[in-house]
């Protein structure tokens, strides 16, 4: 029985680095219908950011981490303005190529500046568990889940509260209808990726005591973090992160009950199951077609 | 300019529409033959691979190109063939038999595909095809006492009527060829057929072929098993090529390559399967001689443009250091996506295209003939 909570409970801690993962998915393409394959590649970029701030130059943890997503959300702005912005509006399979071809790209760059090794950032979480009973929680993982459930909350209002959140979700509906109506989509489609690589710089930082950070770290969690907005239903924030959590815990529960092998699997046979019981995912919303 | 008037249907849908075809297609097939009496045996091998690229590039193309089903997981329907190829191998079945049931089984895995599939669209599909790949990967690596898991599996040297076709001889160029020709003919017989038809309605929209009487569900699930049992006959010649099949040759990274082979090539006719194919198989040769002879270039043009030996010395190395950069091949491989994403979407054959018809009407070309709408209004998810 210990064993068990003691695999939910890591399964939920994995599962939430999908979720934190998945979020900036479903930001870019809640606000734009764009799906961008480049995202665990984002986060890779954050994470060395933070790492030569915080390892290289110095800095405090916590200065180190903001300016990390600082300049990661100019970054966002950037490749928004050179790959994106010109294509919006053709076929959504442009885009995902595109957006792949910039994930090799900044793979491959990051490659050459800061090598092929593996990094690690000293955090403020990185020693230390927590013991309730005969439960033993390590901090690093703890702070994943609460800043994921941090992060969900406040994206979730954001989308839900505020105007600005509105006018994305207007513009994600039809962005000609929403020109008309005077809202900016070319600037609200510039500050959503900000958000989404300033989401993805958060994922990196809090990742790196756990994973550590190399040049293919985005691409390997990126691969888990895609079926786990799919599950979720591809534009749901909570569904984002219910999706990640599951695949998490489907994947250390796997990896201990199951034979070996299984724990890569696992979640992509979940997912296909999921996907043909309900196409739309799970949160996801089901529009009648129209011709 | 030569105008053609067709008086029938039949007209309408000739292989080559007038004498000129015969004459060009005529020169290149010749000119494919030869190439063996030319050419070095390293770009030979790399022809080799070109045809197999292109191959699974046409059969990419019937299902992304004409039916409109994106898939990122052809790579799985590759290593279905090569393995269905390298088992029946070790029983001395023959090649033509192992051939065509590599070329079966493959579609029948297709179908099998293709019929969960046919309830998702767009990124879903794109992930359940990913889910797929994945899922096929690792059986192959698990399934030992057939694939001999993560150890994989050699391939012996293909006998084909009774005699040995080695995997570097011109032989097995000519059977790529051959095999890449015919798969190009049936291809184009398929898309001039009322199921080729049925595809691209499909493609342009498929609630409006759904009222034209379409089975959507019918011919989407033809379409993969097509895709797919293309893709495996490229398989067996992909494995007879590297002689050794492993699981981690076919990852995504694979199916995206593939992909790319349509995107850069053209996605929108038979044509761009082979340019891309061409371009992404010679990118590697490309990329090796900038590497060897770039920075002797570079420090040659700077030494002329009247910096000193010693400068210039200085430079080739920088160059040279530069240019064998661990992963250089990777972002340049990223920039060719983007770059081509963003100003030339219909790819290779495209830019072919608009260069012949600058040429044809002269004067009077208009860059607006080939520019695309942009949709701001028609939402995906409403679709």
């Amino acid at each position: 029985m210990l064993d068990f909570v003691q695999q939910l409970v890591s399964g939920i801690a994995l599962g939430c680095v999908y979720g934190l993962i998945a979020l900036g998915f479903v930001l870019v393409y809640k606000a734009t219908e764009v799906v961008n394959f480049a995202q665990g590649d984002l986060m890779m970029l954050g994470g060395f950011f933070a790492f030569t701030f915080i390892g290289m130059l110095g800095l405090n943890y916590w200065l180190g981490f903001a300016g990390a997503v600082a300049a990661m959300a100019l970054f966002g702005m950037l490749a928004e303005r050179v790959v994106v912005r010109p294509i919006l509006g053709y076929p959504q399979f442009s885009i995902i190529m595109a957006t792949i071809g910039l994930g090799y790209f900044l793979r491959s760059v990051a490659g050459i500046i800061w090598g092929t090794d593996d990094f690690k950032i000293e955090t403020p979480f990185s020693q230390g568990v927590l013991r309730i009973g005969g439960l033993v929680l390590a901090y690093d993982k703890l702070s994943v889940i609460a800043a994921t459930i941090i992060l969900c909350a406040l994206l979730y209002l954001f989308f839900n509260r505020t105007t600005l959140g509105t006018a994305m979700r207007a513009s994600s509906e039809n962005m000609l209808a929403a020109y008309y109506m005077g809202i900016p989509v070319k600037r609200v489609v510039s500050i959503v990726w900000a958000i989404s690589a300033a989401v993805a710089t958060c994922a990196g930082v809090l990742l790196a005591p756990i994973t550590f950070i190399h040049s293919n770290v985005g691409l390997v969690l990126g691969l888990k973090a895609f079926p786990a907005a799919v599950l979720g239903g591809f534009g749901s924030i909570p569904g984002a992160v219910v999706g990640g959590v599951l695949i998490g815990v489907i994947e250390s529960m796997a990896g201990f009950y199951l034979p070996q092998g299984w724990k890569d699997v696992a979640p992509y046979i979940v997912l296909l199951a999921v996907l043909l019981l309900k196409p739309e995912g799970l949160f996801g919303l089901h529009v009648r077609k129209k011709v | 300019m030569r105008f053609l008037f067709k008086t029938d249907y039949e007209d309408d849908i000739k292989l080559f529409p007038h004498s000129g075809y015969v004459f060009s297609y005529g020169l290149l097939l010749a000119v494919l033959l030869i190439a063996p009496y030319v050419l070095s045996s390293y770009l030979m091998s790399q022809l080799v691979f070109v045809c197999i690229y292109a191959i699974v590039g046409v059969g990419l193309l019937i299902l992304t190109g004409f039916t409109g089903q994106a898939s990122l997981g052809h790579a799985a329907f590759l290593a279905i063939g090569a393995y269905t190829a390298a088992y029946l191998q070790q029983f001395n079945v023959p090649f033509p038999v192992y051939f065509l049931t590599a070329g079966l089984l493959t579609g029948v895995v297709g179908a099998l595909v293709g019929f969960p599939a046919l309830r998702l669209q767009g990124i879903y599909l794109v992930i359940a095809t990913i889910s797929f790949a994945f899922i096929v990967e690792e059986i192959l690596a698990r399934w030992e006492s057939v694939t001999h898991g993560n150890e994989g599996m050699r391939v012996k040297t293909l006998y084909f009527l009774g005699t040995a076709v080695p995997r570097d001889g011109p032989t097995f160029y000519y059977l790529c060829l051959a095999v890449l020709v015919l798969t190009i003919v049936g291809s184009l017989n398929l898309l001039r057929s009322p199921t080729g038809r049925a595809f691209v309605a499909i493609r342009d929209s498929e609630t409006a072929a759904r009222s034209m009487g379409i089975n959507v569900s019918l011919y989407k699930v033809k379409s993969f098993a097509i895709s797919a049992a293309i893709t495996g006959l490229a398989g067996v010649l992909f494995a007879h090529k590297l002689s050794f099949i492993s699981p981690e040759m076919f990852t995504l990274q694979l199916s995206i390559e593939f992909i790319i082979v349509i995107l850069i090539g053209g996605a929108f006719s038979l044509h761009g399967a082979v340019l891309g194919a061409i371009f992404l198989v010679m990118i590697d040769p490309f990329l090796t001689y900038l590497k060897d002879d770039m920075p002797g270039v570079i420090a040659g043009l700077a030494a002329t443009l009247g910096a000193g030996t010693e400068r210039a010395a200085h430079i080739q190395d920088a160059v040279a250091a530069f240019a064998s950069a661990n992963g250089l091949k990777g972002a340049i491989y990223g920039i060719i996506i983007v770059l081509f994403v963003l100003f030339e979407p219909l790819g290779l054959y495209g830019r072919w295209l608009k260069i012949k018809l600058f040429f044809q009407v002269f004067p009077l070309y208009k860059r607006a003939t080939f520019k695309r709408q942009k949709i701001y209004v028609k939402s995906e998810r409403n679709r």
